[in-house]
């Protein structure tokens, strides 16, 4: 049976969300923008460091396939103290590792509240908007504002140049 | 004695910020609520405390008093919920109040040239000549041209 428009758009749309820990501070991000959580001392293998990386916050990228993704220390980039990090949330369709410092709990959120028009610093493209849960407010993330496309050639340029080296180091040792 | 004529008088919401009073047009203020919690979280807007949390509206809050008085309120008794409007949206403010508002009726003398941007115009009232607050010369907004478009994803509302 085919009910009218209206009807079907009185239905509440609902999100799956993480609510997650950096510095102190509870941010939120969909579910489905996660693709994999990981503990921190299970990807200190998979880490090379970033010598020449002229952002604070990526230190490290990380190989995974064709892709090489960059660790971004979320209390760096949203300017907050930074604390030992214990998690790494791998963002699906960015090139985003995400440095946190734990889970706080999955959540259903029903209303999703643009960031008002007072706000107009780079937290407007850092967050999706703004959600009240259990009468606290919460910032929803944006997963691709962790960084940007000039930080990212910024990396992509870092990383050539650390691949070039490790290169050389390695044609050094086998001379 | 000229008579006012009643057509000319509009609605005031008298604000008191320390020792001084201003002025809004009742039609851009909502309510005037007892301060809540405010909600604080990284941004880059340092004209902005954090949000308040008002009948499931998240509603940021900036106290205007430093730039009308030169000082910071001491003490905060309400918070005046104001509206603002950019092109197609009406976007809601909170701003900290250091007494009991009055709504009056008045009429308005156009601000002049040498006016300061905030100034919207002039009432006299009681013996005092109050200034008409431009809440957008105030707040921190866009400026209307770089106003993004509306979201449409998810469920996320627009005020």
């Amino acid at each position: 049976m085919n009910f009218p428009p209206a009807e079907r758009s009185q239905q509440p749309r609902t999100e799956q969300i993480i609510l997650f820990r950096v510095s102190g501070q509870t941010f939120a991000i969909s579910s489905a923008a996660v693709q994999e959580v990981r503990g921190v001392d299970n990807i200190a293998g998979m880490a090379r460091d970033l010598p020449e990386s002229h952002l604070k916050k990526v230190r490290h990228s990380i190989r995974r396939g064709d892709r090489t993704l960059y660790v971004v220390n979320a209390a760096i980039h949203f300017g907050l103290q930074p604390q030992p990090a214990s998690l790494v949330f791998f963002l699906r369709r960015t090139r985003t590792a995400l440095l946190i410092d734990g889970i706080e709990k999955m959540a259903t959120m029903t209303r999703l509240q643009a960031l008002s028009q007072a706000f107009q610093g780079e937290e407007r493209n850092w967050y999706r908007g703004l959600t009240a849960l259990d009468q606290a407010v919460v910032p929803v993330v944006h997963p691709e504002g962790f960084l940007s496309l000039e930080e990212l050639t910024l990396l992509e340029t870092a990383q050539t140049s650390a691949d070039t080296r490790a290169s050389e180091d390695s044609g050094v040792h086998t001379q | 004695m000229t008579a006012v004529p009643e057509t000319a008088l509009q609605s005031f919401v008298l604000l008191r910020l320390g020792e001084r009073r201003f002025a809004l047009p009742a039609s851009q203020v909502a309510e005037l609520v007892a301060p809540s919690r405010v909600f604080r979280f990284p941004h880059k807007s340092p004209a902005l405390e954090g949000v308040i949390l008002r009948r499931g509206r998240m509603i940021a809050l900036c106290d205007i008093a430093e730039q009308l008085t030169g000082k910071k309120l001491a003490t905060r008794r309400f918070n005046l919920l104001a509206t603002r409007k950019y092109t197609h949206q009406l976007d809601w403010i909170a701003i900290p109040v250091s007494g009991e508002c009055e709504l009056i009726n008045a009429e308005m003398m156009d601000a002049s040239s040498s006016d300061s941007p905030h100034v919207d115009g002039w009432l006299s009232h009681g013996g005092e000549v109050i200034e008409v607050l431009r809440l957008s010369a105030l707040t921190p907004g866009p400026a209307e041209t770089l106003l993004p478009a509306p979201l449409h994803n998810f469920a996320e509302a627009r005020s």
